[in-house]
């Protein structure tokens, strides 16, 4: 059995946490006492009928409140596959906390309320499901309750949003009718909509394809750590720990190190310990090589005829985070790609991207919060990259503030 | 007790990855990937070590990760002297088998040397305490990292935190401020004085580490195994006798056939009714159970709505 990833976004209050609630709850994932501990934090806040969007809201401040703040991530399984459910906040405020959930998501569940239609967070989240390469998107048209399940009311909102996602680069993508509230057409199909003949959302949750979307072709091992023993028996032993970003490896195959360009060939592959004959995509292993080569933490190993650009330039699309400075060209930060971390240099700020009409502003001077952008950077090493569109693991990258040590951007290099 | 936490290269991992569901792979590899960014990143690593699954999974993880080599970080127990007797033989015995070196800290001895105060009453736990005795063991190592076996299918806070969780120099965790986590690229860097608690199995759920536990042929502590013990039945919930718990006059010692499904402190963790002795028969159990781990077996998180986010914030696990 498989594991699929995949992320709610969309406006506040439009029904995401209902709906992750709503999945665990029809497929029978919600345990008795924690279906006990929500209703009584319902009964609490007089909300009427139990609500399963407390299911996820787990803060303090969250139920206080009654929003999603951080992202939350819930586990849950059907005869077919596993999930890994991750509710994201809608407020704009906490779109980094979005990106967070996002960036390693196979699939994303754009919400939108059947009243309102598409709105700003609905271009927003779009825009970064499109940016972070997310490869299936299903907009779930929720609430479809309040408007008489109507066909007319969901063809309009389908219309709009296939206009809006022709913008963008998403490369599946479903439209379905539901009421989170309800249970119309989440696990089990509406008889509230008996027009609406597609799938259910489980069901397309079930079934998409996700081996499909990773990068066989391209071998990329980034080296996380140097293990030698040095105990007698394994005194010459070196093995070099990390995980396959992409593509396969095998014994005797010609590899190339980056960015240093030194050629040797692969003795072994070892997982814990022992021999096996190739890694694939993920898997965390340990690479020998016939050569005594100088490797350390940060290099790359990939395929020899197969390379990927090693530059010191380099031009991205960044998601700003940081709500205390703003970017500019000129600063400095430490870029961390794979295991690699180098200081970089903005260089420049070719455009902003507006995020409702998704157009391009120019002359840009500085980046706020929540801010998505196309930036030049030169780096003090050279960076082994892949555009991020062709490989998801070894084109992305974040900045980081050199003095607060925090996070400040998701750069998904082009 | 006898323990066999087999030499890694004992078991075909291959014959193993081809027999077993795919998940369990990749959430294996995840967790290899997390503990060696730890190595890679951190000057002086620990790993929390409680003699628990979790923890003993954690370990075998780590063993894996730096196979053939040893693990390069010592075990760590904070040791609230209310542990079951059988955990903590495992522990020692399993450091000694892998080699690894173990620090032991006791809250015995935080108690002592700050003169605090231990809660009385009827529910009484070193639970909060140990937060004392873990803040002072991470300053006296000058520990930069520590791993722990947090799951975010454990409890609501723990589903909200960070793979890489930051702590600044008194232990907290601030929900509201978590730095983003993008991909796989965490980030490490911290200032003098801070930490970073690190927690590989977070996407990992309870039947998940059962299931690994069984697939990788682990032995596990004895208590983890239906037993015939005496039990304090305390409002519908059986708690071990020991000294440590003072029965009152509504508690009722009883005997029964149990098995613990965490065996955290002794003051509050409670036994299942159980008659499963194997994995395959606790796996079963624990498969048609309609009770969460947490709900089921801790007494600590029962007390307010947000008893682990608050824990947390001051410096807990
Ligand atoms: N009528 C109706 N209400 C819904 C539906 N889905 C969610 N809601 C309500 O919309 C409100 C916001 O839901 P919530 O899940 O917290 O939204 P979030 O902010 O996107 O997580 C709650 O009061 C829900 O009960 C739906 O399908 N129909
Ligand atoms: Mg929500």
């Amino acid at each position: 059995m498989d594991l699929l990833r995949f992320i709610t976004a969309g406006s506040v209050d439009d029904g995401k946490s209902t709906l992750i609630g709503r999945l665990l709850y029809d497929t029978k994932n919600i345990l008795a006492d924690q279906m006990e501990a929500i209703e009584r934090a319902s009964k609490s806040r007089n909300v009427g009928e139990i609500d399963l969007a407390l299911l996820t809201d787990g803060l303090r401040s969250e139920r206080e409140q009654g929003i999603t703040i951080d992202v939350a991530y819930k586990y849950f399984q059907t005869p077919n596959r596993k999930f890994i459910s991750i509710d994201a906040p809608g407020h704009i405020q906490y779109t980094r906390n979005m990106v967070t959930g996002a960036s390693n998501a196979d699939l994303a569940i754009i919400l939108v309320d059947a009243r309102h239609g598409v709105v700003e967070q609905t271009r927003r989240h779009s825009l970064i499901a499109s940016m972070l390469g997310i490869p299936h998107v299903i907009v779930a048209i929720n609430k479809m309750d309040l408007v008489g399940n109507s066909e007319d009311a969901f063809l309009e909102i389908a219309k709009a949003y296939q206009e809006l996602a022709s913008k963008l680069n998403i490369k599946d993508l479903t439209l379905i009718p539901v009421s989170a509230l309800n249970g119309d057409n989440i696990v089990d199909r509406s008889v509230n909509m008996p027009w609406y003949t597609g799938e259910t959302l489980l069901s397309v949750l079930e079934t998409v394809n996700v081996l499909k979307d990773q990068n066989q072709e391209d071998g990329r091992f980034s080296v996380q750590y140097v293990i030698r023993p040095q105990t007698e028996e394994l005194h010459d032993y070196r093995g070099y720990a990390g995980r396959v970003q992409s593509g396969t490896f095998k014994k005797g195959d010609l590899v190339k190190v980056l960015p240093s360009g030194t050629e040797s060939k692969i003795a072994k592959i070892e997982f814990g310990g022992n021999e096996i004959e190739e890694a694939s995509v993920l898997e965390s292993v340990t690479i020998l090589l016939e050569d005594d080569v100088d490797i350390s933490r940060g290099d790359t190993i990939v395929s020899i005829n197969n390379s990927p650009i090693v530059s010191q330039d380099i031009e991205a699309l960044v998601c700003w985070m940081d709500d205390k400075k703003t970017l500019k060209a000129g600063n400095k930060y430490v870029l961390q790609h794979g295991t690699a971390r180098s200081r970089c240099s903005i260089r420049d700020i070719e455009y902003q991207i507006d995020i409702n009409s998704y157009e391009k502003l120019d002359e840009v001077e500085s980046l706020k919060l929540n801010d998505v952008a196309r930036i030049v950077l030169r780096t003090a090493q050279p960076i082994a990259y892949d555009p991020y569109q062709q490989n998801r693991a070894n084109g992305a990258a974040i900045l980081i503030d050199e003095t607060s040590n925090v996070t400040v951007g998701a750069c998904m290099i082009e | 007790m006898s323990i066999s936490v087999k030499e890694v290269s004992d078991i075909s991992d291959q014959e193993a990855r081809r027999s077993s569901p795919d998940y369990l792979d990749q959430l294996e590899a995840e967790a290899i990937y997390i503990m060696r960014e730890v190595a890679g990143q951190f000057e002086r690593p620990a790993l929390l070590f409680s003699g628990g699954k979790d923890s003993i999974t954690l370990v075998r993880l780590a063993q894996k990760a730096f196979a053939p080599g040893k693990i390069p970080f010592p075990l760590v127990h904070v040791d609230t002297g209310h542990n079951f007797i059988e955990a903590i033989n495992y522990r020692d015995e399993l450091a000694e088998q892998i080699g690894a070196k173990l620090v032991v800290r006791y809250v015995e001895d935080t108690i002592k040397a700050k003169g605090l105060k231990e809660q009385t009453g009827k529910n009484a736990s070193r639970n909060w305490l140990q937060t004392f005795t873990l803040l002072d063991t991470i300053e006296e190592f000058e520990f930069d990292a520590c791993i722990g076996g947090a799951r975010r299918d454990e409890e609501k806070a723990r589903a909200k935190e960070r793979i890489f969780s930051f702590r600044d120099e008194f232990g907290q965790w601030d929900p509201k401020r978590q730095r983003p986590e993008l991909w796989n690229l965490f980030n490490g860097r911290i200032h003098k004085g801070e930490n970073v608690r690190v927690f590989p199995i977070s996407n990992w759920t309870e039947l998940d580490v059962w299931a690994y536990l069984k697939r990788e042929n682990i032995t596990l502590p004895s208590i983890y195994f239906a037993h015939e013990r005496e039990l304090i039945l305390r409002d519908g919930k059986l708690l071990n006798n020991t000294p440590v718990i003072e029965p009152d006059e509504h508690d009722q010692i009883v005997k029964r056939q149990v098995r613990f499904r965490t065996v955290g402190d002794m003051t509050c963790t409670a036994a299942v009714e159980s008659s499963a002795a194997t994995l395959d028969e606790v796996i079963a159990e624990i498969t048609v159970s309609r009770i969460s781990e947490r709900g089921e077996t801790r007494i600590d998180d029962q007390q307010t709505e947000a008893a682990m986010e608050d824990r947390k914030k001051g410096g807990y696990f």
